[in-house]
């Protein structure tokens, strides 16, 4: 559905895009994952042709777009900062679109009321952005980019400049207006949570290029590159290795253990305990336990303990997600 | 609390003195004796004259100046175009110029022996003591307004809404009228009124360039001069009494699209 | 899954149109053009007229009529604006901090300056203190009253760079300062004065740039005698009128650098300011 290939970009002497192809499925929900610098939002904005890149090609459809403009893309784009225009109500925001294409006013009305309806706004259709919260101004947000009905929907780290909760509720959302519309979808953030618990596929990014790309378990359970792995879920080090908290065994005898640590807290999650401790070198590290091994360890601060890892988790190194040339270094 | 008061008083005491007290005093002058005599001189040939003259320099420099006031914003903001930092000098220059070294530089290069004008007499176009000498010492001294005003806004503004409007379609033109401008109109507006007052009110550089020849090329402000020193207090009360009520027009113009601004 | 057609990674070719088209880029063009035309032209051909005769220019600026009017000039602006700091600081301050009925009346006054036409300016101060005003004082012809009028118009400059900085600060910070035990003058002194120097040397520069440049508002109350009551722009014109061209534009040439100057330091000013509000 959505080709990149080789594409280069850079701002002054910064590379913001170092020969980065993807792939993306018709249907799917993709997300753009990296630390801030990685190149995720530039990529998103040459696909959507809000940049132009130095070389390479963007093919929508399987039409090439590269020298199109954003006008002519069929795309809907969700800005982080909501982009609202200020000077018109929700309503007329999300029928901007259909004026522009001289939809009739019946088809305009009928279609912004349904629109309102699948975002849950039905009822502030004559608000000013101002009015609203930063929530319902991204569902706002959102509408507008559907009413044009595109072929790809982007989303620019959509729900960042949101507070926890409303985040967590709209990325919920998010997923399940996905699986109703099936409209191919690519989202940039930077918590891998969020990308995590949203998406299909995860596209990670470093630098300006990918590192990996694959499901969000394969980004888990094969990481290509140690970069990969300690983005994706917490890790510890024990004795040099890497281990998930959750394969950290805690023992309070020394025999068959890897390294010496020290209790330095503990912190009760309900069904889990997590306990953050420090070894030799003064690195800090967590274990996960269940709150019945925990009880039985009977564990305190400033007991000295041994660990094991019970699995290590280790890059797997070349072969990710899709062959192309999202391998690492 | 007391020395809160007295700073009140001294500040209320200075710009009374200063604008209100002889701004007061020269519309009581003007209306001493009646409408009669205001209306006589303004009735006269050439104090209608000037005053027509000066709405017109007025009404041709305000809308070029406008248009260009914002491109020119736009061009600084927007694009960065190689060069455009000297325009962005290049525009403020008016603002610290002195009129008189406006009116010169107009002289330098349209007049006989200047850089053009010589080649322009040689051809039948005469720019100097002529209108088109009075409009473009006014568009000089009255550009920078539009552009200063509309330039925060639009870079305040960001370029987001414009680039949602290019996602849902909108050509350059469409995102201009229906999102840009909507966006920056109260900028343009105050703009236009500060504009209006400038051109409306322009002395130094059309008097340097427009020779002031009566009932021909003239303004109000030149008349006003010319009736002071020839000891014709009416008319100058009387020119200076339609002036300043023009620019009281445009202040409060400002001041309440200022207040509007300020609420949006 | 769509298949590129083209080959991979190929540069585009340079002439490849822009997602910008070209309207945007013909209007920056166009409106450099008019800039070009309506400014920077004439402002070349003064440089010129100036520079054409480097004898007559040194002649011209050397003239002791020419430097009396220049000192002048500068005495007069120095003057003016160090009242015009204290006025509109204090202007600002009661704009902001006082409540009275009345206020937003005072608030629009100040921008009367600019929008009031110069020559009415001088003639309606001449009209109060003028040999006719009924004070008992005439500033007539004298340099008290090139100053008046040069406070008149330069009025809004300083008081409209320090009102929106006086704005922001915070009163908390203030009651803060007073809290601390600090006397009203110390906490203005200390908390207040360092956040609107940058602006009040903003308004200063731009009101310093009017104060030199000035001629409608000073032209009538002056009197332009030469050595004692005439100011450069006043020169200049005598000069122009006198056919003297490459004096006037000598002495013009001078003017617009001081000009230049001003406008250059306010931008660094303006830079400094925004700086320090990152």
């Amino acid at each position: 559905m959505i080709a990149v290939e080789g594409v280069h970009k850079r701002f002054g002497d910064f590379v913001a895009l170092h020969d980065v192809s993807i792939r993306v499925e018709k249907g799917s929900l993709t997300a753009l994952l990296g630390p801030s610098g990685s190149g995720k939002s530039t990529l998103l904005r040459v696909i959507a042709g809000l940049e132009r890149p130095d070389s390479g090609r963007v093919a929508i459809g399987g039409v090439d777009v590269t020298a199109r403009p954003p006008q002519e893309r069929g795309i809907g784009f969700v800005f982080q900062h909501y982009a609202a225009f200020k000077h018109m109500t929700v309503a007329e925001n999300v029928a901007f679109g259909l004026r522009i294409r001289r939809r009739p006013r019946a088809e305009i009305r009928a279609r912004v009321a349904e629109l309102l309806a699948l975002v849950q706004l039905e009822g502030l259709a004559d608000r000013y952005p101002a009015q609203l919260s930063g929530g319902q101004r991204q569902r706002m947000g959102l509408a507008r980019a559907l009413a044009v009905e595109p072929q790809v929907l982007l989303l620019d780290e959509p729900f960042g400049a949101l507070d926890a909760r409303v985040r967590r509720d709209l990325r919920a959302w998010l997923r399940r207006l996905h699986d109703e519309t099936h409209t191919t979808t690519i989202i940039v953030t930077h918590d891998q949570e969020e990308a995590m618990e949203v998406a299909d596929e995860v596209v990670l990014m470093r630098r300006g290029r990918v590192e990996q790309i694959g499901s969000p378990r394969e980004l888990y359970e094969r990481p290509a590159s140690e970069f990969v792995l300690t983005f994706i879920g917490p890790v510890s080090r024990v004795a040099g290795a890497w281990a998930r908290p959750h394969d950290v065994e805690i023992r309070l005898a020394p025999d068959g253990a890897d390294e010496e640590a020290m209790v330095e807290r503990i912190v009760h999650l309900g069904f889990e305990v997590r306990v953050e401790l420090v070894d030799r070198e003064g690195e800090r590290l967590t274990a996960q336990l269940t709150r019945d091994e925990a009880e039985e360890l009977e564990l305190a601060r400033g007991d000295v303990v041994w660990l094991r890892a019970r699995r290590l988790a280790r890059p797997v190194g070349g072969e990710p997600g899709h062959g192309s040339n999202g391998h690492v270094r | 609390m007391s020395a809160r008061l007295a700073l009140r008083a001294a500040v209320l005491g200075y710009l009374g003195l200063l604008l209100a007290a002889p701004v007061g005093l020269v519309f009581w002058r003007t209306f001493e004796h009646g409408l009669i005599p205001v209306w006589r001189v303004l009735s006269s040939h050439d104090a209608a004259h000037a005053l027509w003259l000066t709405v017109l320099i007025t009404a041709i420099a305000v809308p070029l100046n406008t248009i260009v006031g914002v491109a020119c914003a736009l061009a600084i903001v927007r694009h960065r175009l190689p060069g455009f930092g000297l325009v962005n000098t290049l525009v403020d220059l008016p603002l610290a110029l002195s009129p008189v070294v406006v009116g010169l530089a107009l002289f330098s290069f349209y007049g006989r022996d200047g850089l053009v004008g010589g080649w322009l007499e040689a051809h039948g176009i005469r720019v100097l003591f002529s209108l088109p000498a009075i409009l473009l010492a006014t568009i000089f001294v009255s550009l920078p307004f539009v552009v200063r005003e509309v330039v925060p806004v639009l870079r305040e503004i960001g370029v987001e809404q414009e680039e949602a409007a290019a996602t849902l379609g909108a050509s350059d033109l469409q995102t201009f009228l229906r999102v840009t401008l909507p966006a920056i109109r109260w900028a343009v507006t105050y703009g236009v009124a500060l504009t209006t007052a400038r051109a409306l009110g322009e002395f130094g550089a059309v008097s340097v360039v427009s020779g002031a020849i009566q009932g021909r090329t003239e303004t109000l402000t030149l008349y006003v001069q010319r009736s002071y020193e020839g000891f014709d207090t009416v008319g100058a009360y009387a020119g200076a009494t339609v002036l300043a009520a023009l620019a009281i027009c445009a202040l409060v113009l400002m001041s309440f699209l200022q207040r509007k601004g300020e609420t949006r | 899954m769509a298949e590129v057609t083209a080959p991979l990674a190929q540069p585009l070719a340079s002439g490849a149109r822009r997602q910008a088209s070209g309207a945007p880029l013909l209007a920056g063009a166009l409106s450099a053009l008019y800039l070009g035309v309506v400014v920077l032209a004439p402002l070349v051909a003064l440089a010129f007229a100036a520079a054409g005769d480097r004898r007559a220019f040194w002649e011209a600026t050397t003239n002791p009529e020419a430097v009396a009017s220049i000192e002048l000039t500068l005495a007069v602006s120095a003057v003016v604006v160090a009242i015009d700091v204290a006025a509109g600081t204090a202007i600002a301050w009661v704009l902001t901090r006082d409540e009275f009925r009345g206020r937003r009346l005072v608030d629009a006054l100040v921008d009367l300056p600019l929008a009031l036409p110069t020559i009415v300016a001088g003639l309606t101060l001449l009209a109060l203190y003028g040999p006719r005003g009924g004070l008992g004082v005439n500033v007539a012809f004298t340099r008290a009253g090139i100053v008046l009028a040069l406070l008149f118009v330069t009025l809004p400059f300083v008081v409209r760079t320090v009102q929106p900085v006086l704005g922001e600060i915070d009163r908390e910070l203030e009651e803060a300062a007073a809290s601390l035990g600090a006397g009203r003058l110390a906490t203005f002194r200390r908390v207040v004065l360092p956040a609107i120097v940058p602006a009040i040397l903003s308004g200063v520069a731009l009101a310093f740039a009017r104060a030199i440049g000035e001629f409608g508002a000073v032209v009538l109350i002056s009197g332009n005698l030469p050595f004692k009551t005439e100011v450069a722009s006043v020169y200049v014109f005598g000069r122009l009128n006198a056919g003297d061209r490459a004096g006037a534009a000598a002495i013009s040439m001078l003017l617009l650098a001081l000009s230049f100057a001003t406008l250059l330091l306010v931008a660094a000013l303006r830079r400094r300011v925004t700086r320090h509000e990152r």
